[in-house]
């Protein structure tokens, strides 16, 4: 974007200090700005539980009251059912089948840069700016996603499945700028949000609780079974499978196992999910460990699949390290990878994305 | 990217308040502000002002001063309206029995439905014809023994088809039931006689017609038992205590009578300018039409269902370039809900999401009609092809 041009763009709004002040900046550089609330599925529409933590009344009034400040127009945009039907559905049905899936990635991909970017657009907008730390950058031709300048509040992780569409689009206005900045200027502005706490992951899961979110949405996904070990021997019960996830070892319920005679007794972690036996796989620590991983539904940021193998650094979940990887691309799109050093935590259902440098390659879902 | 004028075609939803107007209300806030219930002279000036503001109501209704009660809004008349005849015959033992019909304003039709939920009247709901409109046989077939109202709207405030209510009202006094009508949305440019309306109630609000917000009437014929729906001091015959708004009332009256004085030619001259817009958008838009009544209609109110767009995305897209309209749809965009006026008519969800209404008023002029058929085609294209209702979005 030229920065002389006067531009039509929408700010997607949470009332959280991040999206307030990417609205604050264009309307400061002399855009025709409006703000869109999108308002959420939560339990509380069929009366059964608690409302959406990220759109409640008091989010609403804070960006209300902001866009009010900067004057510009601000509106709810209700995309309860679109959000059920396209994200709770996916939670579920990945939860039940033995996977832990990231809601926010579909969403971002399906919900906020799928249906609301193209509402923008159709409503002759130029682009659609949010919050997030994350930049694009427009080089020959192809829209980059880069990390976000403030390293530990990067969310480029959760953009990984944007295309070239959304991409030359899309604005990122604090993605260049740190979290402390952000709220500094918030203050600076007089928005009324700089203190607000963060928005929530897993927004319409009430109570931030994700199992008994499914024990009310789809009980039929929780199921007692049993608990193997590698060699697949029972050790026990557990409660269903939802309740676990890889990695995890406390809750198992199991009595710690004498190890055999001479040694220390083993700690054991949960190492797989069984979907098709309905039981839960727990090993030692060591278990745990992968060399590699598959992906599936691999999304690449410049539109054109690698073809030979290549070296990148990958993060296999949200918040976690960099690790360095060689990534090899199969003619169906999906790809394994190969980790330098053996990586517990690698889990189903999660995704894994490769950057260059601050550059964001691309990523797929953890098959196995 | 360029900005053009606003251009406010929304005047069903509220109107500017006419400059005489203004100056009329004026001396009302701090000269003469005495409390028009006092017994001294300051009291005595602000129920002078009263009486002759009502007085001047009733000249306009046909109908006594006695019969006027003043209230704070449409939506306060319609209750005192429904409240009222309701508890009065709960308190005389008769009948249980309300016949309204399903595409009144939600201050009729929610009182309604709190009348049934909570203190066990039976309410039946009128269908309306695809033109929106009430057979008037249908009324008469709904009587009951136990009928102890009929309400009606004279207007309807979505699509804006008007209704034979002189006919109903007919079918009410042969049977001896009350009539009620919310002309909220009437008020402005239709025919106010409440002695040819044959109606017993009458709503209206002075927000609607120039006049300012936060004051209605509500007209009670002689002899009509009413039980205030809300309960205090004596003020309006004992229909509705609490202090007068005398500066609101005089702007009512005030208002009312500007609406008459050149009634007639407004009319006509808003109705060139709805016409044009009707033509030129039926013409220009594929799968638009008309919704409501093609000729009993207010003569301000052009409304439209569009199919496969969601009204309320129309009204931003118009908004952005400085167009006010209004649609009968709930209030969110993204997963709209039909209008239950437009499904009352029997539109399909893919053409009753799509309700846009545009009201004209006085200041409106030719230009603002290119000006809506200059933008709201292409803006329909674009949201057919980029946004339709029902299909997944994005990627």
């Amino acid at each position: 974007m030229t920065s002389q041009e006067r531009r039509r763009i929408v700010v997607a709004m949470s009332g959280g200090v991040d999206s307030s002040v990417a609205a604050a900046l264009l309307v400061r550089q002399g855009h025709q700005v409006i703000g869109m609330m999108l308002r959420l599925w939560s339990e509380a529409d069929n009366g059964q539980g608690p409302a959406n933590r990220c759109c409640t009344l008091d989010a609403q009034y804070v960006a209300q009251r902001v866009a009010d400040i900067l004057e510009i127009p601000f509106h709810l945009v209700n995309v309860a059912e679109r959000f059920r039907r396209e994200v709770v559905a996916y939670f579920i049905a990945e939860y039940a089948a033995g996977r832990t899936p990231n809601p926010c990635i579909l969403c971002n991909q399906r919900i906020r840069f799928g249906w609301l970017l193209n509402r923008a657009l159709a409503l002759g907008a130029d682009y659609l700016a949010t919050g997030h730390y994350a930049r694009i950058r427009h080089e020959g031709g192809t829209y980059r996603l880069l990390r976000g300048v403030d390293r530990p509040k990067d969310q480029s992780y959760a953009l990984y499945r944007l295309d070239q569409h959304a991409l030359a689009h899309t604005l990122f206005p604090v993605g260049s700028y740190t979290k402390a900045r952000v709220r500094q200027m918030a203050r600076e502005m007089g928005l009324p949000v700089a203190e607000r706490a963060e928005s929530q992951d897993l927004c319409f899961v009430a109570d931030g609780d994700y199992r008994r979110f499914l024990q009310r949405q789809a009980p039929e996904t929780i199921r007692p079974g049993p608990i193997r070990d590698l060699a697949g021997r029972v050790l026990g019960e557990h409660r269903g499978l939802p309740f676990y996830t890889v990695g995890q070892r406390k809750g198992l319920g199991l009595t710690a196992r004498p190890g055999r005679p001479g040694e220390a007794p083993q700690p054991l972690y949960v190492v797989a999910l069984d979907p098709a036996e309905n039981a839960l796989i727990v090993g030692p620590a060591e278990a745990l460990r992968r060399r590699t991983c598959r992906a599936t539904q691999v999304h690449w940021i410049r539109g054109q699949a690698p073809e030979a193998p290549f070296r990148a650094q990958a993060q296999i979940r949200y918040r976690a390290p960099e690790t360095p990887v060689t990534v090899i691309p199969f003619p169906d799109g999906d790809v394994e990878v190969r980790f330098d050093e053996p990586q517990r935590g690698v889990t189903p259902g999660q995704s894994i994305v490769f950057y260059r440098d601050d550059e964001v390659l691309g990523g797929g879902i953890i098959t196995h | 990217m360029k900005t053009r004028r606003r251009i406010y075609l929304d005047h069903a939803a509220t109107t500017p308040v006419d400059p005489r107007v203004v100056e009329a209300m004026a001396p009302y806030w701090n000269e003469i502000y005495g409390n028009s219930a006092s017994l001294h002279e300051f009291g005595r000036q602000a129920a002078r002002a009263l009486e002759e503001a009502r007085a001047q109501v009733a000249a306009e209704l046909n109908c006594h001063p006695t019969e006027i009660v003043f209230t704070s809004c449409g939506t306060e008349s319609d209750n005192l309206a429904l409240r009222g005849i309701a508890w009065a015959a709960r308190k005389a033992g008769r009948g249980h029995h309300i016949i309204t019909t399903a595409i009144e304003h939600h201050a009729v039709s929610h009182t309604a439905e709190q009348l049934r939920d909570l203190f066990g009247f039976e309410v039946t709901f009128l269908p309306v014809d695809r033109y929106g409109m009430v057979d008037p046989d249908d009324v008469r077939a709904a009587l009951r023994k136990e009928t102890i109202l009929i309400s009606v709207m004279y207007a309807n405030n979505e699509v804006g088809t008007i209704q034979p209510i002189a006919e109903i009202g007919r079918i009410a006094r042969e049977h001896q039931i009350p009539f009620h009508t919310d002309a909220v949305q009437a008020g402005g440019t239709l025919d106010l006689d409440v002695q040819a309306l044959n109606v017993d109630l009458l709503a209206l609000s002075a927000h609607k017609f120039y006049g300012p917000k936060g004051v209605g009437v509500l007209y009670v014929r002689r002899g009509i038992k009413l039980v205030p729906a809300l309960t205090g001091g004596g003020h309006e015959r004992g229909h509705r205590p609490g202090t007068v708004n005398v500066a609101g009332i005089v702007g009512l009256a005030t208002a009312l009578r500007l609406t008459r004085t050149n009634r007639e030619e407004e009319n006509a001259r808003l109705r060139r300018l709805r016409d044009r817009l009707i033509e030129g958008l039926l013409e220009r838009i594929p799968d638009i039409q008309l919704t409501g009544h093609p000729t009993q209609r207010l003569p301000h109110n052009a409304s439209f269902a569009i199919r496969g767009v969601d009204g309320e995305a129309l009204l931003l897209g118009l908004d952005l370039e400085g167009i006010a309209a209004s649609t009968g749809s709930a209030c969110t965009t993204g997963d709209p809900e039909p209008s239950f006026v437009l499904r009352a008519m029997g539109l399909p969800y893919e053409w009753g999401v799509g309700g846009l209404r545009f009201t004209f008023g006085h200041q409106n002029r030719e230009e603002d009609v290119d000006a809506v058929l200059e933008v709201l085609p292409p803006l329909v294209e674009r949201l057919r092809e980029m946004s339709p209702i029902g299909a997944p979005g994005g990627s």
